[in-house]
């Protein structure tokens, strides 16, 4: 036996290849890279991606392989299956589906500026209440990118949790929706929040964009809070901006239905 | 940042910039020779997995603390050489110095050259994970970073915090040993 066997080997076992196992376990015992697992929410189930910054996506209605590269082509790493999310996470995840977002760590690392900007207008609208895509745009200091703003939430990664579905049409129209079952999942979702999507669709029909009360003299977006506190006797509707002001109304501060002039 | 900007830029420099974002990408790249590493040391595949698994989670620790300039100038093959062989000699003061010979033989890279000689590798492969058992550990380390995994005799000397003569001599021993072993198994 030569010396050519020996050396031979031991090349051989460095080579041997590490375990399947042994990456995930680094990462789970760090809580390092990116995961993702099912969690409930009105639609349904649906598939949630998490890595170190918070919450990277979350998509249904497709397969979980769709989903895996979908993730990958956003973030650029590979995301990997878990059985649940953690348990931290879990809970938050869980309420952030059912319409309490804000409080739920959400990465929108890749995105553009303006892309995360539109998505961080729209987490602030509260909820049971809608905006329009216009009112977005106002948000962000770029009124002129009505359209702009309506593509950018059709690519939100991460609906559900970032209220995509509380942006509706200037007419109050439901307009489309980014998650899988378009217009009717919106609906479904609204509804699960507390907002009447008949309703909205009966402000669209009699051309009612604001609603005012004759004893505050102020106007605000139908859904909003302090509009709804107005009793049916004292509301005045506005069919719009214009035709409030003219009648001597302001714009809430709260729900800011228009650039305050 | 998109992938392929991020592929253009050094892991070290990532690793500094943003260690978790990249600290996967460390572990997908080093597993395999730690892992190889460490079964030559142990014979023991599943205790190899445990290790090389706490020589990581040393490892993210360890840069955690660093400074950036720490970080740009590690040697990375080596120092991660380093922090398994000390897990692997934490993990056999907890749990038994013993060895534990359950070592299978590895599967190979190389394309198989038909089932009989594959057997016959098998044989002179356990053959040698009994030999590499029966030599001192330093020796074993020693030889497994030579002639395993292609490292120099300083940067081994760096791994094993001995003298580069040392390590030398060593090698050369080791060697031998496990040539007398493997011919007296093929003898026997």
């Amino acid at each position: 036996m030569g010396e050519d066997v020996v050396e031979a080997g031991l090349r051989d076992l460095g080579r041997r290849p590490a375990p399947e196992t042994l990456l995930p376990a680094v990462l789970g015992r760090l809580g390092l890279g990116y995961w993702y697992a099912p969690a409930e929410s009105p639609l349904g189930t649906v598939l949630v991606a998490h890595g170190p910054a918070g919450v990277v996506a979350v998509r249904w209605g497709e397969s979980p392989e769709a989903f895996e590269a979908w993730v990958r082509e956003r973030i650029g790493h590979t995301v990997r299956p878990a059985e649940r999310l953690p348990e931290r996470l879990a809970a938050v995840v869980e309420a952030g589906l059912r319409g309490r977002g804000r409080d739920v760590r959400c990465d929108l690392g890749g995105l553009s500026d303006f892309h995360r900007d539109v998505l961080e207008a729209t987490r602030t609208i509260p909820l049971g209440e809608v905006r329009t895509y216009g009112w977005v745009a106002r948000e962000i200091g770029r009124p002129g990118a009505v359209r702009a703003v309506g593509t950018a939430l059709g690519h939100n990664p991460i609906p559900l949790v970032i209220p995509c579905h509380r942006v509706v049409q200037g007419d109050w129209r439901l307009g489309n929706y980014s998650g899988d079952g378009g217009p009717d999942s919106k609906r479904r979702v609204l509804a699960a929040e507390g907002v009447d999507p008949g309703e909205l669709e009966a402000l669209a029909r009699s051309r009612v964009r604001f609603h005012g009360s004759d004893t505050t003299r102020i106007f605000c977006v139908p859904t909003c809070r302090h509009a709804r506190r107005a009793t049916e006797a004292h509301r005045v509707t506005f069919g719009s901006e214009a035709a409030a002001r003219a009648a001597g109304y302001r714009p809430c501060k709260v729900c800011r239905p228009a650039a305050a002039a | 940042m998109t992938p392929r900007v991020r592929a253009a830029i050094p892991l070290l420099e990532r690793l500094a910039a943003d260690l978790d974002a990249s600290f996967e990408e460390l572990v997908a790249g080093h597993q395999q020779p730690l892992f190889a590493f460490v079964t030559g040391l142990c014979g023991d595949p599943g205790r190899a997995e445990e290790v090389v698994q706490d020589a990581f989670v040393r490892a993210h620790r360890a840069l955690r603390g660093y400074p950036a300039e720490r970080i740009l100038d590690l040697a990375l093959r080596p120092w991660l050489f380093r922090i398994a062989l000390n897990a692997l000699r934490t993990s056999l003061r907890s749990r038994g110095p013993h060895l534990v010979l359950v070592d299978s033989p590895p599967e190979s890279a190389d394309p198989a050259p038909g089932p009989e000689a594959d057997a016959l590798r098998g044989e002179q492969r356990e053959g040698l994970v009994r030999a590499l058992a029966s030599i001192p550990a330093e020796q074993r380390a020693a030889v497994l970073l030579r002639h395993a995994h292609d490292l120099g005799y300083p940067q081994i000397a760096e791994v094993q915090g001995r003298p580069v003569g040392t390590v030398k001599s060593d090698v050369h021993r080791g060697l031998e040993a496990l040539r007398r072993r493997m011919g007296a198994e093929v003898e026997a």
